[in-house]
């Protein structure tokens, strides 16, 4: 959420009526969660939490909250996560004690490795049986801290109405992240007063640190000095909602754009200084320029090792300015010559008028040249009788276009096909593209859809996700029919888990040891669930299996058949400068090739 | 090289595990940590001893503050410092020996806190050099049990807490947000 947006709420919530009165804890959740405006949550039940549950049917009743129940708490998890991201509010997921609170393990350390805001509900045992190895009792708080921006373990109902407005408040300001409770069962039980009118008084909790203008005034000064400038920006841009700021000062100053696989269509992917997403399978265009621009200016974003690359060879003759949130990102990875620590909605307008109109034609020149090697025109225009990963994916991309839905959101999971999305499929807009990057989780597509939809029914939602991760967390399939949600699926089934192949092939000598996959039929399974599916194995038939997607109501499955053993490329190999990258072969150079050459 | 740090923090359950946790998944080298109260009600103190280079205390203190119940992050090392331990060890006597050792343990102002028939125990403070120097004396005479605290710190003169930079690696930083009781909270420590 936007610090503005943050505020606005905060003060709604200082509005509220808010005499003390008193309830159960388990009354405190459900009017805490109202308070902060949630409106859905995703969980499972079990014995801890049930006196939570209880008290959620009278707000069931009242239309204010509705439970999603999942098939797995890992998907509560990414649910959450996928309503967050497409909603940039806080999500809510909700789970038992032991086995359910260490299922939702992995959608938490998704969700702090993304900067996602999440506030996630446990039950614990009673107080009185804490520490005793007792039925379900699993130290959650140890389990999750790592994976948490902060937890709290409740065993005072007392104190329970102020730990839920601090969650909610971590959650959402600053460099947002996942927050959990876990609630003991008597402590649901206990009645206590309920208040919600706290001053939030966290010392040290330093959420929005404002900019020192010195440091602002230097990085003006470098960027007007420029000659080579080049913008790299990362998902702090779409979680500040800055990306209108930063195409001004892109035009600006003419200064192209790389971005994260987070900040995908940061700047609109179809504008001329946009290069796309650069890093381990960037264009090369994108890496070359990373390597050859003087002055980098990084935005939102971390220097994650995808991104850089080999960090000791990373953009050597760079001037590096760093703008962040989060002061512990400056200097971790990557030594910035200025570093700007504050929110991008405050220091990117600032910064605007300090940047002098400019143009950089030999820069972009050489950018074009560069461009031109490289494009990917020959691969997208590639004619051939096998269906190929990267057509299916810009058919989706054409496809989406003429769909009536105005607002287009892709879900995918991890893999070759997720690469193959942020290439091929053209980003308009920040947050249009919803992934796992830095956790890099299978198995999140679908219920991140599920997440996402479930926040905007009017959405045009699909999950892409190859056959390995589909089959993580397909039991969530049964949702859509539960819940009436239009989610589109496109499976990418090559037969393999594509990337680990792709790696056993380039790095391992073609070993493919646990990566051919066995898939069940998915149309039948798609029957199952009563879900429309096609197969598609053909290129002929994607547009229309595509049509018929958008054009049926509700949910859709498509099978992609694709050809197996496609690579995604550019590849810059672990370890590598991200110049010294594996390109993309023309089609024609294909066939019987070996070792590291390339598989068109 | 080796930097002392303090850090105040909110003395609530479960505290010590976060910031220990966060030192080791972060593979920050602590040689020693040490937790007490401080002055301030509610708030403990701890200081702890840092292996490595000014990037990698930069991003200690950087990480202790974004753990939410860390109030406040010093980096002492180059200020002018009182910097103590103290040990207590378990020597091994003889008739012949227990004069010797507790000669040493005059020269050192430690002091011999309990004795028997063939042992003594010592408790010495001060720096660590000191104490090191102590234990290599007596290590001869056969030590058989030793317990020390870890550093503790405390600047000389003026309190600490000066608003300087924390970090001397680059040159930007970013002002505290202005909040209403913090210059109290500080005058006692506590934030
Ligand atoms: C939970 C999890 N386990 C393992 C991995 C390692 N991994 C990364 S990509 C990948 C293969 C994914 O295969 P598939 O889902 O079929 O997609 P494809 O790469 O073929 O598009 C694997 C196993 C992971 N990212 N997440």
């Amino acid at each position: 959420m936007t610090r503005s947006k943050a505020k606005q709420v905060d003060s709604h919530r200082q509005s509220l009526n808010s005499t003390p009165r008193e309830m159960t804890g388990a009354q405190m959740v459900w009017e805490a969660l109202v308070a902060e405006g949630t409106t859905v949550v995703f969980g499972h039940p079990g014995g801890a939490i049930l006196p939570t549950y209880d008290a959620l049917a009278p707000f069931e009743a009242s239309g204010a909250i509705h439970h999603v129940l999942v098939r797995h708490e890992q998907c509560a998890g990414h649910m959450a996560d996928g309503y967050a991201r497409a909603t940039g509010d806080v999500g809510v997921c909700i789970a038992t004690s032991g086995p359910g609170a260490t299922n939702l393990v992995t959608g938490l350390a998704t969700a702090q490795m993304d900067s996602i805001p999440i506030v996630a509900i446990t039950g614990q045992v009673p107080t009185n049986l804490l520490g005793t190895d007792a039925f379900q009792e699993s130290d959650v708080i140890g389990v999750t801290q790592p994976v948490c921006k902060h937890n709290y373990l409740v065993t005072d109902v007392n104190e329970l109405p102020l730990i839920l407005k601090e969650a909610f408040y971590i959650a959402r300001e600053g460099r947002p992240g996942p927050v959990l409770i876990d609630i003991c069962k008597d402590v649901q039980n206990a009645k206590g007063i309920f208040r919600y009118d706290f001053e939030i008084d966290l010392p040290g909790f330093e959420p929005w640190p404002s900019y020192d203008l010195g440091s602002l005034l230097d990085a003006a000064q470098i960027i007007n000095a420029a000659e080579r400038p080049l913008i790299m920006a990362g998902h702090g841009v779409k979680l500040a909602g800055m990306s209108q700021e930063l195409l001004e000062l892109v035009e600006k100053a003419e200064i192209p754009v790389v971005t994260t696989l987070l900040g995908t269509g940061d700047i609109p992917e179809t504008h001329p200084l946009s290069l796309g997403m650069g890093g381990m399978h960037g264009e090369a265009f994108a890496n070359m320029a990373v390597q050859g621009c003087d002055v980098l200016i990084a935005m939102g974003m971390r220097f994650d090792d995808r991104i850089t690359g080999r960090l000791d060879k990373f953009a050597k003759q760079a001037k590096i300015i760093h703008f962040e949130l989060d002061k512990a990102e400056v200097g971790k990875n990557v030594m910035p010559t200025v570093a700007v620590i504050g929110d991008l909605g405050e220091t990117l307008p600032a910064l605007l008028p300090l940047v002098s109109e400019r143009r950089h034609q030999n820069w972009t020149q050489t950018l074009q040249a560069w461009r031109g090697d490289t494009a990917d025109s020959d691969i997208i225009n590639y004619e051939g009788d096998e269906l190929t990963p990267p057509f299916v994916i810009r058919q989706l991309w054409h496809a989406t276009n003429t769909a009536k839905q105005q607002r287009v959101l892709v879900v995918t999971d991890v893999g070759q096909h997720q690469m193959w999305e942020s290439q091929y499929f053209i980003h308009e807009k920040a947050g249009q593209l919803l992934t796992s990057g830095g956790l890099g989780t299978m198995g999140f597509a679908l219920p991140a859809a599920i997440g996402a939809q479930m926040s905007d029914r009017n959405a045009l939602v699909w999950a892409v996700a190859g056959d390995g991760g589909f089959q993580m967390t397909l039991q969530e399939l049964i949702v859509l029919q539960q819940e009436k949600l239009p989610v589109k699926i496109a499976i990418i089934n090559n037969g393999f888990l594509g990337m680990v192949r792709q790696w056993q092939q380039i790095f391992y000598d073609k070993r493919y040891v646990g990566t051919p996959i066995l898939t069940p039929d998915l149309v039948k399974l798609a029957e199952a669930y009563s879900i429309p599916a096609l197969r598609v194995t053909k290129p002929e038939q994607v547009v229309a299996a595509y049509e018929q997607a958008h054009a049926t109501p509700g949910p859709f499955l498509i099978d992609f058949r694709v050809k197996e053993e496609v690579n995604v490329y550019p590849m810059v190999p672990p370890g590598a400068a991200v110049d010294e990258l594996i390109r993309r072969p023309k089609p024609g150079m294909v066939q019987g090739y070996s070792g590291v050459q390339p598989s068109w | 090289m080796k930097y002392t740090l303090v850090a105040w923090m909110r003395d609530k359950p479960g505290v010590l595990s976060r910031v220990s946790g966060m030192l080791r998944r972060r593979n920050f080298n602590i040689d020693s940590l040490q937790v007490s109260h401080s002055e301030t009600p509610g708030i403990s103190r701890m200081t702890f001893v840092v292996d490595g280079d000014e990037r990698v205390v930069d991003q200690v203190l950087k990480q202790m503050q974004k753990v939410v119940d860390v109030t406040r992050v010093e980096n002492i090392s180059d200020q002018p410092t009182i910097l103590r331990e103290l040990a207590l060890i378990r020597v091994r006597t003889t008739a012949d020996t227990r004069r010797e050792i507790m000669q040493f343990a005059e020269i050192y102002r430690a002091q011999i806190v309990d004795i028997s028939a063939d042992s003594l125990v010592i408790q010495i403070v001060g720096a660590e050099d000191k104490v090191d120097s102590l234990i290599d004396l007596l290590d001869r005479f056969g030590i058989e049990e030793m317990v020390r605290t870890g550093r503790v710190a405390l600047a000389r003169g003026m309190r600490i807490g000066s608003h300087k930079a924390v970090s001397s690696v680059w040159k930007a930083r970013s002002t505290p947000v202005a909040n209403g009781n913090r210059s109290e909270r500080e005058k006692t420590g506590g934030v």
